[in-house]
């Protein structure tokens, strides 16, 4: 997506203690699934804003992360049973995101410590959120590492260590390549400063992504008029069908 | 050229499903099957979500069977009259399908039943119909001239009450051999998310003895309800069918289906019958290793709540 749209968002003076703030821009706050949608790329960039001078001792550390909508999930594990390969344990994972992506200015585990981690569920693992197992399931989680390898295969989750550029300790910069099987949504869009692995300041906006134009009405008249829409693909079927048919019967007689 | 799929919510190249929908519109125009136990499994393939493939993959049969008919009504090899027998069947049957296949998602097993389905049907029907169409073409073979056309032979298909004429196929039976046979057709249909044509086919050969010729126009009339009657349940209660993976899908397929009609005239019968065997029989065994093999990722993630 190439229509570049930075807006700019100073943080509200809610941290008076901080020295260091983030002042963000993205290059869209919107992504548009049309009919041809075929995955984008979002650039987040900002600032550090500070009134006192370069703390020393320690470099500047920063996070961003990109949260799809969460949903429930239920996770399937197969097992050789009779000779076959078919599903025995089931484990609900309360929320999981549909999509999910870490960047870091450096090592995961220099950037932010796991305390902070832990507080801000930040890395992958701390954005699922499975409560209870029943007690017959062994190796639990084995289902929760088992969503993240399948959806990181997927693109849908990325860790991305090193991918945030800082400059000068005040500029920062990364890109987060959305892949084309997005799900529509809210997309949570965070920032976090740290030093020595603790969050000194953190951010927070919104991404908007949204089906539109022919996506958009065909997804709505499903949900909110199926007998309609069933009845006009029915409709579509029949006449492709004769249309295909009459066409063929014009052809063979010339 | 990459589409984005409203329902399904995923980007495919449309080329590869105009390609999918002719390939598989040829072999439905040829056989008189849907198509659906060969596309549905292209489909998930491709990375379209199950459910969706399920549902839209009916609606794309209403579509090019129906362009099939239209063919054969032309030549009038459609027994009509077989065909709203066959019908009423298979409604009841979809109906009781639909009910069996719920029964089964809240049991969470319906992946492994639809899956086994698919390998006992397309397993014993191809093997029956391979070495029968072999048999019958090394008959032809041996004895030219010499052969007498063998009487019908009277089974218990004969021997059941409400017997009813079918002056197109030349019989004279009872209703309740269709009947049956488009009842378990139905039920089938609405599990393996097939229009059924390939069970329905060899049982209208061998088990009413219809003559070939009519079978693959009167097994197409049938198809078009019972899928357009699927489409709708879908619809209506799942919201998974995809009008616009639909539209490349059926672009592709009725253009193949003319085409396959017409490859299907010039064959003949034996010949028809071995090349559908050997196709059920190769998408038998690739889901039969499927269940054997150790997959690659032993885990598999669902919607929450089910299935």
């Amino acid at each position: 997506m190439r229509f570049l749209l930075a807006i700019f968002a100073l943080v509200a003076a809610s941290m008076a203690t901080a020295k260091e703030e983030v002042v963000l821009g993205l290059s869209q706050n919107r992504v548009a699934i049309t009919a041809n949608f075929d995955g984008s790329e979002i650039l987040i960039f900002g600032a550090v804003k500070r009134e006192t001078p370069l703390p020393g001792g320690s470099s500047l550390g920063v996070v961003v992360a990109v949260e799809g909508p969460s949903v429930p999930l239920t996770v399937r594990r197969k097992e050789k049973k009779f000779g076959i390969w078919i599903n025995t344990d089931a484990l609900e994972i309360d929320s999981a995101p549909a999509f999910y992506a870490v960047a870091t200015s450096g090592p995961f585990e220099e950037v932010i410590n796991q305390t902070e981690d832990l507080r801000h569920h930040v890395s992958i693992p701390r954005s699922i959120r499975s409560v209870g197992a029943p007690a017959n399931i062994k190796n639990v989680e084995e289902f929760t590492e088992a969503v993240i390898r399948i959806r990181k295969n997927n693109g849908l989750y990325q860790t991305l260590e090193g991918a945030v550029e800082v400059d000068q300790e005040t500029l920062f910069k990364t890109s987060i390549a959305l892949p084309s099987n997005l799900t529509e949504g809210k997309y949570k869009t965070r920032v976090f400063l740290t030093r020595n692995g603790e969050v000194v300041s953190n951010y927070e906006t919104q991404i908007d992504v949204q089906k539109v134009g022919l996506e958009r009405f065909l997804f709505n008249l499903s949900r909110e008029n199926p007998l309609v829409y069933g009845l006009m693909s029915l409709a579509i079927a029949i006449a492709a069908g004769w249309g295909a048919s009459a066409i063929f019967r014009v052809f063979r007689q010339a | 050229m990459q589409i984005y799929l409203p329902i399904a919510e995923v980007s495919v190249n449309a080329f590869l499903l105009l390609g999918l929908g002719g390939l598989v519109g040829v072999l439905s125009g040829m056989f008189g099957v849907g198509g659906g136990f060969l596309m549905t499994p292209l489909l998930f393939f491709i990375g379209i979500p199950p459910a969706v493939a399920v549902a839209t993959e009916a609606n794309q049969i209403v579509a090019s069977s129906f362009s099939g008919v239209l063919a054969h009504l032309r030549r009038k090899t459609v027994d009509l009259k077989m065909g709203t027998v066959l019908l009423i069947g298979g409604l009841m049957g979809a109906a009781l399908g639909v009910l069996l296949f719920n029964y089964l998602k809240s049991l969470g097993q319906v992946d492994l039943l639809v899956r086994l389905c698919y390998v006992v049907f397309l397993g014993v029907i191809g093997a029956l119909m391979f070495v029968e169409s072999l048999n019958a073409i090394r008959r032809a073979r041996k004895a030219t001239t010499a052969s007498v056309p063998k009487r019908r032979q009277r089974s218990w298909v004969h021997a059941m009450p409400f017997k009813m004429r079918f002056r197109t196929s030349g019989l004279y039976i009872s209703v309740i051999p269709p009947l049956l046979v488009g009842l378990s057709v139905g039920v089938l249909a609405a599990i393996m998310g097939v229009g059924g044509g390939f069970i329905m086919v060899p049982a209208m050969i061998y088990l009413l003895g219809m003559p070939t010729k009519v079978v693959v126009g009167t097994s197409l009339f049938q198809i078009i309800f019972v899928t357009a009657f699927t489409t709708m349940l879908h619809a209506t209660t799942n919201y998974t069918v995809d009008m616009a993976l639909a539209v490349l899908l059926l672009i592709g397929g009725v253009i193949g289906a003319q085409i396959g009609t017409r490859i299907g005239v010039k064959m003949k019968a034996e010949q028809l019958r071995i090349l559908l065997a050997m196709m059920v029989l190769a998408v038998c065994a690739k889901l039969a290793l499927d269940l054997l093999w150790q997959p690659n990722e032993l885990y598999s993630i669902g919607a929450a709540g089910g299935h």
